[in-house]
């Protein structure tokens, strides 16, 4: 009897795991999709200023093509985008368009075969390109194709506050934050001075993105525009990886930058003086902080005109889910649109990534002086490493980073070196 | 011998076995859905949840750890070829994902035994309680029933190096603070959690005191016990089976440690020392995309648990012969 009951249930597991191993079939990713047209659904962010956008957006693409409606919805919500994204990729339930694709994530969600190359479009390649220039580049696949819009950046900078800066004795307008060595001093000052707990305050923790806000712009700033990964191969453990790897080191030994993760932002709450941040800061610090913003540090001190730095771009997938994906690409050129990156830098001061920004929105600038410098910064940033492995690479390395940089436990340099032989491991396999 | 082994003893046949079947065998209806179908149709329900929520995912766990499996969109074409143990052999080398079982280890030598001593003095003194007895309980069991996103705030709030309770312990409290530092993360974790906890625990005891005789404490009382020689001569004993559950469950709540260490260390800080494995299954199987390495080490995790559930069993007498 147990025997029989035995074959039972395992026929019954067997029967059971065919039946929805056999649910996975089907899907939108056909030929056919690439040229339907019809209802589409997008998802956009859920900021404030960003469900702003997108409302208006969905509107007026709604006023004029009543056979092609959108429905436009907020990203559900979940630990991250890219988490929501995924699992939504392998339900077969991606909508057509998300406005919050995170480059990290791209490679992943193309081994997925969840994203559609925006190239199989006749003019797919060329209208990102010209939107876009040369910046489009890094955002190509290994293969060539596109598999993400080139959509906004949030060129990381050094936001600082200027009443903590006055009440530290420093010159507010005029900070000496270029150089490693004018920067250390400043930030001693301000925490000797007692004008601030610390000097600066990124997160200390151990998420591979974080990477993104401390190491990564440095390096890009130090290095005129070098990436963790370039031609396959890891960059970082060279001299400049090591000096900026130093350089945080130093603010951690110091005490100049807190290890203890601050709940909320500590920038905002008076925690530092100092954060490093995008453009997208100017709306949620408003009025609250007295604010000027910085190019990051170098060793020796590059020119503002000169400082590479961290995109920290969102960029568009079209989802191979989608059922009408000639409409998506149309709606996708018409969201990127001149119009529409005017809307969106009006009304989240996020920088489109347009290769004459600072030509195309002049009056914008004009009117919004402070925006102007990071209008300047996004046409010299870089990006993560392309390809599947990207979040195990950026965790690598910040595992490596935590260790030897944050908690100072052991040798910079070899921490470095045993970051880059894993990267370069995981390089190969993509 | 019950009466029921009586009448299934060897030679006797009970009248529906002989009624019309001279092989022997028994219907083939009652053969599949057994004496009484009625029986078959109510479990089923749950016999399918099982199926589906247990016995499924666990064998395509299995399946997926011995592959190099990745999570694709329906109908899309992927290799996702054979790979035998390499996925186990990777993972038992991984200093992370040992330091992640070394981790729990600890966590759970903590958490364990405090889970268990905790709860159990608590629900004893709470079951003698006259005054706010209802107040109290509920007190305990308010953490219990909170998000851990809820109170994860206040622990750092407290556990910070310009917490609470490192002001209160001035120069005693470590350098660097709780949380950060390599050789506490884990304990203060444990701490949390067992705190967290506590008040599911101890309403467990709390129902199983309700079954302990009071002539026994009568008894002992006249044979001239004390409360404390009370307590290990007779609640003790008398809530054996309850202690058991809650070793069982409180190891296995423990082993799948994820959301503390996630939140109040920053994604297992520092340096790995609060990184449970089902933190690094997650790193590695959602966040980087290789759900058959985390499967590996999903199923090293429910060996790992079921070694010391059985150790347990065996040794905190859950067995009703002992």
């Amino acid at each position: 009897m147990h025997r029989r009951t035995l074959m039972t249930a395992t026929a019954t597991v067997a029967v059971t795991i065919f039946a929805l191993t056999a649910c996975s079939g089907g899907g939108g990713n056909t030929s056919d999709a690439l040229t339907s047209t019809g209802d589409i659904t997008i998802w956009y962010s859920n900021n404030e200023q960003e469900v702003a956008w997108g409302k208006a957006m969905v509107e007026a693409w709604n006023a004029d093509h009543p056979d092609e409606q959108i429905k436009g919805q907020e990203i559900p919500a979940g630990k991250s985008s890219e988490e929501v994204i995924g699992a939504a990729i392998t339900a077969g339930t991606a909508p057509c368009l998300v406005f919050n694709t995170a480059p990290s994530a791209v490679g992943q969600f193309q081994k997925q075969g969840g994203l559609v190359d925006l190239t199989t479009f006749d003019d797919g390649a060329s209208y990102i390109e010209e939107r876009s220039g040369e910046a489009a580049d890094q955002y190509s696949s290994p293969e060539g194709g596109y598999f993400q819009m080139p959509w906004k950046s949030n060129p990381v900078m050094i936001f600082y506050n200027k009443d903590m800066f006055a009440a530290a004795g420093l010159d507010p307008e005029n900070p000496a934050l270029s150089t490693y060595d004018d920067f250390l001093a400043t930030s001693r000052t301000l925490v000797q001075s007692g004008a601030a707990p610390f000097a600066i305050h990124p997160a200390p923790t151990s998420e591979f993105f974080q990477a993104q806000f401390d190491f990564m712009p440095l390096y890009a700033a130090e290095t005129g525009g070098t990436g963790l990964v370039e031609d396959g191969e890891a960059t970082f453990a060279d001299e400049e990886g090591v000096d900026v790897a130093t350089f945080w080191k130093t603010i951690y030994d110091e005490g100049l930058a807190g290890k203890e993760q601050i709940q909320g932002d500590a920038f905002a709450s008076g925690q530092s003086a100092m954060a490093i941040v995008g453009p997208w800061a100017v709306a949620v610090y408003g009025e609250d902080v007295n604010w000027g913003a910085v190019p990051v540090p170098t060793q020796d001190g590059t020119p503002a005109e000169e400082t590479y730095t961290f995109s920290d771009a969102k960029n568009v997938g079209l989802y191979s889910a989608c059922e009408n994906q000639a409409t998506a690409w149309e709606v996708l050129k018409f969201a990127t649109s001149e119009e529409q990156d005017g809307q969106l830098l009006e009304l989240t001061g996020q920088m489109p990534m347009r290769s004459d920004l600072p030509e195309t929105f002049a009056d914008y600038f004009e009117a919004n002086p402070a925006y102007t410098t990071f209008g300047d910064q996004a046409g010299r940033t870089i990006e993560v490493p392309a390809g599947p492995n990207t979040v195990e690479m950026l965790q690598d390395f910040r595992d490596a980073y935590t260790k030897a940089v944050i908690s100072g436990d052991g040798d910079l340099e070899d921490a470095l070196n045993d970051a880059a032989e894993k990267v370069n491991a995981l390089a190969s396999e993509g | 011998m019950s009466s029921d082994t009586l009448g299934r003893s060897p030679g006797v046949r009970s009248p529906r076995r002989t009624s019309g079947k001279a092989s022997g065998k028994l219907p083939v209806r009652q053969r599949v859905f057994g004496k009484h179908p009625l029986g078959a149709l109510f479990s089923a329900p749950y016999l399918i949840f099982v199926l589906l929520v247990f016995a499924y995912p666990l064998i395509f766990a299995g399946y997926i750890s011995v592959h190099d499996y990745f999570f694709s969109a329906p109908g899309a074409v992927v290799d996702r070829p054979f790979t035998g143990i390499e996925n186990y052999v990777t993972a038992l080398t991984d200093p992370r994902v040992l330091r992640s079982f070394l981790n729990v280890g600890i966590f759970l030598i903590i958490n364990v035994p405090l889970t268990v001593v905790l709860s159990l003095v608590l629900a004893t003194a709470l079951n003698k309680v006259v005054r706010f007895r209802a107040f109290l309980r509920v007190s305990y069991y308010i953490p219990y029933v909170t998000a851990s996103v809820a109170v994860v705030g206040v622990w750092l709030f407290l556990f910070n190096g310009n917490g609470l309770v490192s002001t209160l312990l001035g120069p005693l409290a470590p350098d660097p603070a709780w949380l950060i530092n390599p050789y506490w993360a884990m304990p203060t974790i444990a701490l949390f959690v067992t705190w967290k906890q506590l008040g599911f625990y101890i309403l467990l005891y709390l129902a199983a005191l309700q079954n302990v005789p009071n002539e026994l404490y009568e008894s002992a009382s006249t044979d001239g016990a004390g409360a404390v020689r009370s307590f290990f001569s007779v609640t003790i004993p008398g809530v054996r089976s309850a202690t058991v559950l809650v070793l069982l469950l409180a190891t296995v709540t423990g082993a799948n440690l994820f959301t503390e260490p996630y939140l109040l260390t920053g994604g297992g800080g520092p340096n790995g020392a609060s990184a449970s494995p089902v933190l690094i299954m997650y790193q590695q199987g959602i966040q980087q995309g290789k759900p058959g390495y985390a499967a590996a080490i999903g199923v090293v995790l429910v060996i790992f648990v079921l070694v010391i559930a059985l150790l347990q069993y065996r040794y905190a007498g859950g067995r009703d012969d002992k």
